[in-house]
């Protein structure tokens, strides 16, 4: 490195080194590292605990230089319910798909966030399974052709896309709940400060606190990556507005 | 301590996780076993513990999943139906190898069936109910004064093997109240070391709690690893009692609720001059093999009778060991009922026994 | 020695009450005890009914095929269970409530009107005491002091009226029989 060049960036140490496996485009990797920079610069990361569910999220189990649970399908909320009650000085971190949170996982986050358990919740919504090959899921689109919905979704058939964050805001149990993008350097920045809001609201024992990710799945969508970033602002959103749901006193 | 106190079966193994070191307990309502819950609710935050209900059992276990995987001496006990919902929890902790204790309160199945006592989840427990090779250390106490020592020794096993450890019981056990001494209690600061828990890294390597691997012969050589493991278990951890089986002519095979009836039979026949004893098997898995194949070669031995509240599930293992040597007959009752000692004794009387 | 014991009648007639204060009694004399309670679904209005087993040594079988003593405190629970009676064992009869007689010659029945001498003592749902009382004149179960003293330790979070009021009914019980 010659003397006149200054380094102003590089990558978390609480990333592992190693080469990720997720599709070309998709957005998990930006929000590793979202996480990644929130822990550092609050530092949490020794004593972090990371709960991993399943889904395109179970390849993260390698990819954090943290003390990393594996769960079960949807029932990360309450593993980590056990972690932190268990031991209420760790910082409890589930990081979960929509087909694991918004479907099989609805009792138990539902059941988390009303109890009020002081863990945090990144919760990433790309509206498709994404492992098991593009699926619908709850939160897939009205009129999105899935491998499950090959003649688009349609309301009387197959209901209605869910939405969580704003059903979770409804409980007296979470401290903060907010929905955000990644889809466009701006939008990644909001969903820095958005899980940054999220963990301090762990720290200070405020309660229960999720960030809705909305991402893509350029793999399973059938679109480009960069046209998949284009259709968060075209369809997305205007179903999933972003936003603060919940902000309790005291954040 | 040692002082003999009146106490409901499900608060007695609420309890004996106290005095086993054990400080959380998640679960969720279902008869017969409401007292564990409901004791360990009023009793945990007495001794710095914690307690959840959890929103169904499918949570329950996964929360025990949780607070084991980060360390800590864990229990939840549930009835039949329940412990159904948690089989994939369990697999999962098999295959992350936590220690856990598990009690099952069974009653009269399948479906909703009832809250009578039954034994009708042996399959489940020994075979195992989840997916995957795996098994649960299972051990069957036959009255509560032993249902305290083997809830204590489910924790300590538990934590040596690093494995699930399921405590058997039924509905009868659940509900009676017996007059108890709690001997034993563990000193918080004994409780054995765990450097693999998910603790936050804390400046060492990272731990992993999964059972979760891609790569073919990385998951076999894991698999291997437990099998191993296994095989320790099944060479030092088989419990039984022999009750006068040795020069008996009719050995009777029965667990718990039942192995304590037949010892009573035993007591009848024996003051009767009949030539009658009792194998009654602790540990369910690992399975008595041994003394049942040695019981089967003696002369003396005429045959078996295996008594469960059941259609006939150990007696299956029972036939295993026994290996054809000699006959092993089978009487059962189902949908809550026991048997009385005179209804078992009326049994024996009218199965042909070999050379008598 | 060993006793064995029945006490059924309606959820609410207070006869787990009965089986749990024998119990308590005798392991406050160090003896062994079993408790076995039987009921139906609902909490109040159901048939309810259960065994106790106490004695020098640990505790057989929880089943048994006849009883030592029973207490009977409704008509369902006569018929249903004074045909169980041991041969030479004792029936108590709840006869406030209890119209049939048994015709057994083979054991001794003991008709106690609890209900009515319940009342006397000063409330009527104190019958299932007057039945202990009855059981502790013929059994023997503990001395009586201790069944006092069990009676005392069950019922203190009620207050010391509903304690005088049970000790009156166990009293009237044990005299009668």
């Amino acid at each position: 490195m010659s003397p006149e060049l200054k380094q102003i960036f590089k990558p978390s140490p609480i990333l592992t080194p190693i080469q990720r496996n997720f599709c070309p485009g998709c957005t998990h990797g930006i929000i590793h590292r979202l996480v990644a920079e929130c822990l550092e610069e609050l530092q949490l990361a020794e004593k972090t605990v990371l709960v991993i569910p399943v889904g395109c999220a179970t390849l993260s189990v390698d990819y954090f230089e943290l003390d990393t649970i594996q769960a079960s399908h949807g029932r990360a909320p309450a593993v980590a319910t056990g972690v932190k009650r268990s031991n209420p000085d760790l910082f409890v971190v589930t990081y979960q798909g929509d087909g694991d949170l918004a479907s099989i996982g609805t009792a138990e986050i539902v059941h988390a966030a009303n109890r009020g358990e002081k863990i945090t919740t990144i919760f990433v919504n790309n509206g498709i399974y994404g492992m098991t090959g593009g699926q619908m899921a709850p939160t897939t689109l009205i009129g999105w052709k899935t491998e499950t919905s090959p003649y688009g979704r349609e309301a009387s058939r197959e209901g209605n896309p869910i939405r969580i964050s704003e059903m979770l805001s409804q409980l007296n149990g979470p401290a903060y709940i907010a929905r955000t993008a990644v889809n466009s350097p701006k939008a990644v920045l909001g969903t820095k400060r958005a899980i940054k809001k999220a963990f301090t609201a762990q720290m200070k024992g405020l309660g229960f606190s999720l960030v809705e990710i909305l991402s893509t799945c350029p793999t399973n969508w059938g679109f480009s990556p960069v046209q998949s970033l284009k259709r968060i602002d075209d369809e997305t959103i205007p179903y999933y507005p972003l936003g603060e749901f919940k902000v309790v006193e005291g954040l | 301590m040692g002082e003999k106190i009146l106490m409901k079966g499900a608060e007695v193994l609420g309890e004996s996780a106290i005095k086993a070191g054990c400080r959380l307990f998640f679960g969720y309502p279902i008869t017969p076993q409401n007292e564990a819950p409901s004791y360990m609710a009023k009793r945990l935050p007495e001794v710095g513990g914690v307690f959840v209900q959890a929103e169904s059992e499918v949570a329950a276990i996964n929360m025990l999943y949780g607070a084991a995987a980060s360390g800590h001496r864990v229990m939840t006990s549930s009835s039949s139906p329940g412990i159904s919902l948690m089989q994939e929890g369990i697999s999962y902790i098999a295959g992350a190898q936590l220690p856990v204790v598990l009690v099952n309160v069974m009653r009269g199945g399948p479906g909703l069936g009832n809250i009578g006592p039954a034994q009708g989840d042996y399959f489940q427990s020994v075979k195992p109910g989840g997916n995957g090779d795996y098994h649960l250390i299972t051990l069957a106490p036959m009255n509560l004064q032993e249902q305290i020592d083997l809830i204590y020794d489910a924790f300590e096993l538990a934590d040596e093997y690093r494995n699930p450890a399921m405590v058997l019981t039924d509905g009868l056990l659940g509900q009676i109240m017996e007059a108890v001494e709690f001997h034993r209690e563990k000193d918080l600061a004994s409780l054995p070391a765990k450097p693999w828990a998910a603790t936050g890294i804390n400046h060492r390597k990272k731990n992993l709690v999964s059972s979760f691997d891609l790569d073919y012969d990385r998951l076999e050589a894991i698999n291997h690893q437990i099998q191993d493991k296994y095989r320790i278990v099944k060479e030092k951890e088989v419990r039984y009692e022999s009750y006068f089986a040795d020069d008996a002519e009719v050995i009777l095979v029965a667990y718990g609720t039942t192995g304590r009836i037949c010892k009573a039979v035993v007591d009848i026949l024996r003051s009767e001059k009949y030539s009658v004893g009792l194998l009654r098997p602790i540990s369910l898995w690992p399975f008595p093999e041994k003394i049942l194949q040695q019981l089967a070669q003696k002369s003396t031995t005429k045959g078996f009778l295996v008594v469960e509240l059941s259609a006939g599930q150990m007696v299956e293992d029972v036939k295993i060991s026994v290996n054809g040597v000699k006959p092993v007959h089978f009487y059962g009752r189902m949908g809550g009922n026991v048997p009385s000692p005179k209804e078992i004794i009326d049994i024996i009387n009218t199965i042909h026994w070999e050379g008598k | 020695m060993e006793m064995e014991l029945l006490a059924a009648g309606f959820g609410g007639q207070g006869v787990l009450m009965i089986g749990q204060l024998v119990a308590l009694s005798a392991v406050d004399e160090n003896k062994y005890a079993l408790f076995f309670p039987s009921y139906g679904p609902a909490m109040r209005g159901g048939t309810a009914n259960c065994t106790v087993i106490i004695g020098d040594n640990p505790i057989g079988s929880p089943i048994l095929n006849e009883h030592e003593h029973i207490i009977v405190m409704n008509n369902p629970s006569f018929t249903k269970f004074e045909p169980l009676v041991k041969k030479g064992g004792h029936l108590y009869v709840n006869s406030s409530l209890v119209s049939e007689k048994s015709t057994r010659t083979d054991i001794q029945v003991h008709y106690i009107e609890a209900n009515d001498l319940a009342e006397k003592a000063g409330a009527n749902v104190a019958a299932n005491i007057v039945m202990l009382g009855g059981l502790l004149k013929i059994s023997q179960f503990s001395a009586y002091a201790v069944a006092e003293k069990s009676i005392q330790k069950k019922f203190a979070s009620k207050g010391e009226k509903v304690v005088q009021i049970n000790l009156s009914a166990l009293k009237a019980g044990f005299e009668k029989a």
